[in-house]
């Protein structure tokens, strides 16, 4: 379905592009004079054009056209882009998402968007009031109504690029377009047409001589090839001569217009013979960036994840199969079979690696995401702020970063809308009047750590704990520390706003946001500082679906570790056991770490080694040693998810198949390091009392 | 809707499976295979009930042994010993699990006419376990209401709770 649906696969298309187009105007509006962002936006805006017509998305061609004429001030440099522009341009872009999910709902406004559009931009130059009003209209309709401004004949000649149908080009359609330009007469020019035998029916060997009546369709022209122009053969000269009164008006206009291309390149090479050096129309700059997009084109490809899930998986069967005849080859004294293993283990791990890297993403796609969003929230809140997003390069998960977002939605709106406090109340505080909100993501071992930061007033404990008062959560008598207070926010139905906004305080945020966490395998925090503002952490597992993993066994069961967390290895000393019931601490090199038996946590009755080990793992800040009669070795370990059946048993994060094709578990090793970590605590309070 | 069932017992095309000394018919349908005993992995601190976890054809599947949950005997796997890998419903959502056997018989047609609800008194089983029971050549098989018995809470308050994370306690 998701091949042969073309309307959906354009949907996808200009749902991609919008949100090109809505980053650049975002990073025009702290940039307002860089012509890259300009022509980017604009190339967004014309393709989505293209092929919303294509697809027949009338609606969607017919306003980015116009958005794209008004827009194109911009580009030429006849209005500059400010904030009014940005805003507009915005809503433009809402509208024509609107319509293009829903093509079939009649969307209003658009007429408005684009009154304010144009506007805007006349606003912006005054003096090219006139014709940014005007170019719509005759662009919109043929109507030949003429228009009080020279008019002449300009004969246009061009023939295809050879590739040109192969890639979809469809000369009907840009005959059309330019015919918009104005009245056009069009003529075959079939002299190249080779006789039968030579034809290939793939190469548009027609050119065509359009004789269009206009006032000066140079950049119109140039609009119609955008994307052709590196390769075509393209010729316009003027056939009339206007009346003298106007001649010298007509060649200032060229010679005006000339500079404020944004940057005049040479006319196309191998330009047709009766190519006149009067009108080499200038070449956008536009070309040289759709020929990257052309290369990006070639280079990015759309899979459905699905099949992406499917690769994972015959990988990870490779992998365990490749550990199975790893395993047989040392056995064996075969050299060849040796090689042969070992070869395969190299090329395994190899497209393993591959593999996982193209299911990983960077967090940048969704953070870009946000900075519509904080931009939204400033204007309707009235809160100045300032957005600042670091470690967009950190890479997760693709399906991990699609689970993030609605989260990461409600963190950002708690912190614009609870944590800032209003301008004034800012102002009051003696703090600069421009709220920060931070969105940033870190590796941490074997996790990303994805924090949102406010400067704001931070948590009120004081109204925390009367609302949870309220709601039944807490009784007046429970004494609890801040912290406990603080994570009462996660609690079901808790909200303490204090009148529901459109943004937050139904009471269903934090709770859902809690829930979605957990589903990852994730754990949320928060850290708040009266005054100073709050910090909502979430730590998540890469979910690397494979990861190295360090085999070890207690009794007869056999479990793996995730290398990523492993610190070290020793030995347990001898004698510690004579105090195993006082003090379960060893002395790591003068730091006390604590250790958990997993002889113990797992209730194992099978005899123990005389020489029991300790693998020291790390998560976060804590540290345990986790006691084991053996350690195996390194092995890839191929991430299987446990059944609900078995989530509630916190000691594993999923379980794996070994080379033999028996099953052994992961351990989970954040959990096991809480434990610990609470171990020592009660141990020290303990003797404490 | 397992409600509606109850009440209006459908023929089932089941396979019939003995456990310990008792047939049972499961939904043939939802069956993917049958597998010999494999290596079984013990699951620390797990519920006896699905103690365990098999390896079938790279994937990780539950075991789940339906004797714990008609507090039956569980004698020890012998040459008969089978697991039937299925499709199960827990909470509302298919999982793929396998389930222990003594001994795997046959396929057949349980008629919608031969199978009776579970008497509520009278029986040594919890009978919300228990789906119905047909009846076939004078004997009588046992139709387990697998998406109760797969259901979490269920599951997880098995006979045998042991208690997690000991040294912490």
């Amino acid at each position: 379905m998701n091949i042969s649906d073309p309307t959906e696969t354009f949907r996808q298309e200009a749902r991609e592009l919008l949100e090109q187009l809505e980053a650049g105007l975002l990073d025009l509006e702290q940039d307002p004079s860089n012509g890259d962002l300009i022509n980017s936006a604009f190339r967004a805006l014309h393709t989505i054009k293209g092929s919303g017509a294509m697809f027949g998305f009338t609606a969607v061609a017919e306003f980015v056209h116009e958005f794209e004429t008004a827009f194109d001030q911009v580009r030429k440099g006849q209005s500059h882009a400010n904030a009014a522009l940005i805003e507009v341009a915005l809503d433009a872009k809402d509208h024509i998402h609107l319509l293009i999910e829903t093509p079939e709902a009649q969307v209003d406004g658009g007429e408005a968007i684009l009154a304010n559009l144009r506007s805007v931009i006349a606003g912006g130059a005054p003096s090219k009031a006139v014709s940014a009003a005007k170019t719509p209209e005759t662009a919109a309709s043929t109507d030949p109504s003429p228009v009080p401004v020279v008019k002449s004949t300009w004969r246009l000649e061009f023939y295809l690029p050879s590739d040109a149908l192969i890639y979809g080009t469809n000369p009907i359609l840009l005959l059309e377009e330019l015919a918009q330009i104005g009245p056009t007469s069009v003529t075959a020019l079939t002299d190249r047409v080779p006789e039968l035998k030579a034809l290939d029916p793939e190469v548009p060997y027609i050119g065509w001589r359009v004789d269009i009546e206009a006032e000066d369709p140079t950049a119109a022209i140039d609009d119609v090839f955008l994307f052709l122009r590196d390769n075509m053969e393209l010729s316009l000269t003027r056939l009339d001569t206007p009346p003298a009164s106007q001649a010298s008006a007509a060649p200032a206009q060229t010679t005006t217009a000339a500079p404020t291309e944004p940057e005049p390149v040479p006319a196309p090479k191998a330009a047709a013979p009766s190519a006149s050096a009067s009108s080499p129309s200038p070449k956008p700059k536009a070309p040289a960036g759709a020929d990257s997009a052309d290369r990006a084109g070639a280079s990015s490809l759309r899979v459905p994840a699905e099949r992406l899930d499917e690769l994972m998986d015959r990988v990870g069967e490779l992998v365990i199969a490749q550990a199975r005849l790893s395993q047989i080859a040392g056995l064996s004294s075969d050299t060849a079979l040796k090689t042969i293993a070992e070869e395969l283990e190299r090329l395994s791990s190899g497209l393993r690696d591959t593999t996982m890297g193209i299911r990983m993403v960077p967090i940048g796609t969704l953070f870009s995401r946000f900075r519509r969003l904080v931009h939204d929230l400033s204007g309707e809140l009235g809160k100045p702020i300032e957005f600042i997003t670091t470690g967009e390069e950190t890479e997760l998960d693709k399906t991990m970063i699609e689970r993030l977002a609605d989260p990461l939605v409600h963190l950002i709106r708690n912190a614009v809308d609870h944590g800032l406090e209003s301008a004034e109340k800012r102002a009051a505080a003696g703090k600069p009047a421009k709220g920060v909100v931070r969105l940033s993501a870190v590796y941490s071992g074997a996790e990303v750590s994805i924090s949102v930061t406010d400067d704001g007033a931070g948590l009120d404990t004081a109204r925390i704990r009367a609302k949870a008062e309220e709601n039944g959560l807490i009784t007046p008598e429970t004494k609890l520390t801040d912290q406990e207070l603080h994570h009462l926010i996660f609690a079901p139905g808790f909200s303490t706003a204090k009148e529901v906004t459109s943004l937050s305080g139904r009471g269903v945020g934090m709770d859902v946001v809690k829930r979605t966490i957990d589903g990852l395998r994730g754990t949320i925090d928060v850290i708040s500082r009266p005054g100073e503002g709050s910090t909502m952490t979430l730590r998540l597992p890469l979910t690397l679906a494979i990861i190295d993993g360090m085999l070890v066994r207690v009794g007869n069961g056999r479990y793996t570790i995730p290398l990523a967390a492993v610190e070290e290895c020793v030995e347990l000393p001898e004698g510690i056991e004579a105090h195993a019931k006082g003090r379960n601490f060893l002395d790591i090199r003068g730091a006390l770490v604590p250790y958990l038996r997993l002889r113990e946590v797992f209730g194992t009755t099978a005899e123990p080694e005389p020489h029991q080990k300790v693998v020291i793992v790390s998560s976060g800040e804590g540290r345990v040693g986790l006691v084991v009669d053996q350690i195996i070795g390194n092995n890839q370990t191929v991430i299987k998810q446990l059944s609900k059946l078995h989530s509630g048993i916190k000691s594993f994060s999923g379980a794996t198949i070994l080379g033999d094709g028996t099953v052994a578990l992961i351990l989970d090793t954040a959990h096991l390091v809480a434990a610990g970590q609470s171990y020592v605590d009660r141990n020290i309070t303990g003797r404490a009392a | 809707m397992s409600q509606a069932q109850e009440h209006q017992p459908e023929s089932m095309t089941a396979l019939t499976i003995r456990l310990d000394d008792e047939l049972f018919a499961v939904e043939a349908g939802r069956v993917r295979e049958i597998l010999d005993l494999v290596p079984v992995t013990e699951v620390p601190n797990a519920p006896d009930f699905v103690g365990g976890l098999i390896n079938v054809r790279g994937r990780v599947v539950p075991l789940a042994d339906l004797r714990v949950m008609f507090g039956m005997n569980r004698p020890e796997p012998d040459e008969d010993t089978r697991i039937v890998v299925m499709e199960v419903d827990m909470d509302g959502e298919p999982t793929i699990a396998g389930i222990l056997a003594d001994k795997v018989h046959d396929v057949t047609v349980i008629e919608a006419a031969s199978i009776e609800e579970a008497p509520k008194v009278g029986m040594r089983w919890r009978p919300e376990f228990i789906k119905g029971i047909g009846k076939r050549n004078g004997g009588f098989i046992i139709i387990p209401n697998m998406e109760r018995i797969f259901e979490t809470p269920g599951a997880r308050t098995a006979p045998v709770t042991a208690s997690e994370e000991r040294p912490a306690s």
